[in-house]
């Protein structure tokens, strides 16, 4: 079971209507993508600290997302001070570290984490399901939100077939250990779980057929867009214009 | 018999059907379906009930002869849209026929695909549920039911396209008596639905079916 954590909850960012939320989300992820402004950037990661903060989530699991996003960007840190050009801060042997490069990689930590950030706030408090619908609304091709929506939705199933058949090799007292016999079961267990999940996806698509699915999917319940979700919508799209107009 | 008056809605014509590389599952296949009629198909394991369903419903295609339903022959996969409108399939796995994340939108599916507009949805999802049993559950999700409610909002699933006729694939399996006997219930409150079940339950065949037929061999005979 793939839980969205995020999606429960009663904050102001839970109750916002998802299509301003992705139009916002949108707007800042390309706005904070392409300025190079220090101030700019330091804003943008100062509301999105505030946006999560005000969306009321676990810190522990914000954190542990985060986590995984900066393990990447920690390989950056490793790499770009040591091959950028530019002066010479401190040379480490033959090595020199170049002021140049700390702040193109410091550049791309807040940049990454801000998205991120508002990644959290904006988009996971809604569920997946409701994102579906408010790309639906928005107008973005059948084909593309159904892709989005089937993704999902597979990668539901294929893990419950890994569960189900890991379940089937723990039952009969397999345990994993550093030898043939362990490489040969998971890479039967891989090789079932494709052939299983794929037969799964069309059987559940012939069931699709049979109620009449013709490649559209309709929607049963409306978003009625409030006054005040319109009035938000209108803040944060100042608070982010306003980040690109700071000095 | 007045069988000359009735209507045969499904008609299977010199028909035969194989699996790729396998042996014939029906070879010259001649079998007629009336409206109004409710009956049972038994026949062993890999006998080819299930088989016979999907091809009903246009999901396999035949290796020859002709398969009719509501008087025309039907070929392609366009000419079955419409049989997919007027005959509803029950699948024996619940986990196959759900997928939308809560009950409600998972019944709405197949009338808003029949274009039904909102209210006529709204309106249809609370018969339904009502009529299975099952109100209370529209905000339920689906992947959290137990397996015998996740048969009920199957068959509500299948109901609410409103189909005039039912095909259902081993609807009591796995469930205990009481599921049974409101499956039992449900279908004989509604004398002028017609249906083929398949099932191994000779008690539930008896309770809700007229006569039973056996598939043996790729033939399909009046028991």
């Amino acid at each position: 079971m793939i839980k969205e954590k995020f999606s429960e909850g009663d904050s102001f960012f839970h109750k916002l209507d998802p299509r301003v939320k992705i139009i916002v989300a949108l707007l800042f992820s390309v706005i904070v993508a392409v300025s190079d402004k220090h101030t700019s950037l330091w804003g943008a990661l100062f509301l999105a600290v505030a946006a999560v903060i005000v969306a009321r989530l676990r810190t522990k699991e914000v954190i542990s997302r985060l986590l995984v996003v900066n393990s990447f960007i920690f390989l950056l840190w490793l790499m770009l001070p040591f091959t950028f050009p530019g002066e010479k801060v401190y040379t480490l042997g033959s090595l020199g570290i170049s002021q140049e490069g700390i702040k193109y990689a410091l550049l791309i930590t807040i940049k990454s984490n801000s998205i991120i950030l508002v990644g959290i706030a904006f988009l996971s408090t809604s569920s997946i399901f409701n994102l579906v619908h408010a790309l639906r609304h928005l107008h973005l091709p059948d084909k593309l939100v159904q892709l989005f929506f089937f993704t999902y939705r597979y990668i539901h199933t294929i893990h419950s077939e890994y569960i189900r058949l890991n379940n089937a090799l723990k039952i009969r007292g397999f345990k994993p250990q550093t030898n043939l016999h362990t490489y040969k079961t998971y890479a039967y267990l891989v090789g079932m779980m494709l052939v299983r999940s794929y037969d799964r996806s069309k059987r559940v698509y012939n069931a699709m057929l049979c109620r009449g699915f013709k490649g559209k999917f309709w929607t049963l319940n409306h978003f009625v867009s409030k006054k005040a979700d319109f009035a938000a919508g209108i803040v944060m799209i100042s608070c982010i214009m306003g980040l690109v107009l700071l000095p | 018999m007045k069988e000359k008056e009735k209507e045969s809605v499904i008609k299977f014509v010199d028909f035969s059907f194989a699996y790729p590389s396998r042996d014939y599952i029906f070879k010259k296949l001649n079998f007629n379906f009336f409206k109004g009629e409710r009956i049972g198909l038994v026949g062993l394991n890999g006998s080819g009930k299930t088989t016979l369903f999907h091809l009903i419903m246009g999901l396999l295609n035949p290796s020859g002869g002709k398969i009719e339903i509501f008087g025309k022959e039907r070929k392609v996969e366009n000419d079955f849209v419409e049989v997919r409108e007027r005959i509803g399939l029950l699948f024996q796995d619940p986990d196959d026929q759900l997928f939308s994340p809560t009950v409600a939108e998972d019944i709405a599916f197949g009338p808003l695909n029949l274009r039904k507009n909102h209210q006529e949805t709204k309106k249809i999802l609370k018969e339904t549920l009502e009529t299975l049993g099952l109100a209370g559950f529209e905000d339920r999700i689906t992947y959290n039911l137990s397996y015998g409610e996740k048969r009920l909002v199957s068959l509500a699933t299948v109901w609410a396209m409103q189909p005039e006729i039912l095909l259902l694939d081993e609807p009591t399996i796995w469930l205990d008596e009481g599921t049974i006997e409101k499956i039992v219930q449900i279908l004989n409150s509604h004398p002028h639905l017609s249906y083929i079940i398949i099932s191994h339950d000779k008690k539930f065949l008896k309770e809700t079916t007229n006569c039973i037929y056996l598939m043996d061999n790729g033939k399909i005979n009046k028991t």
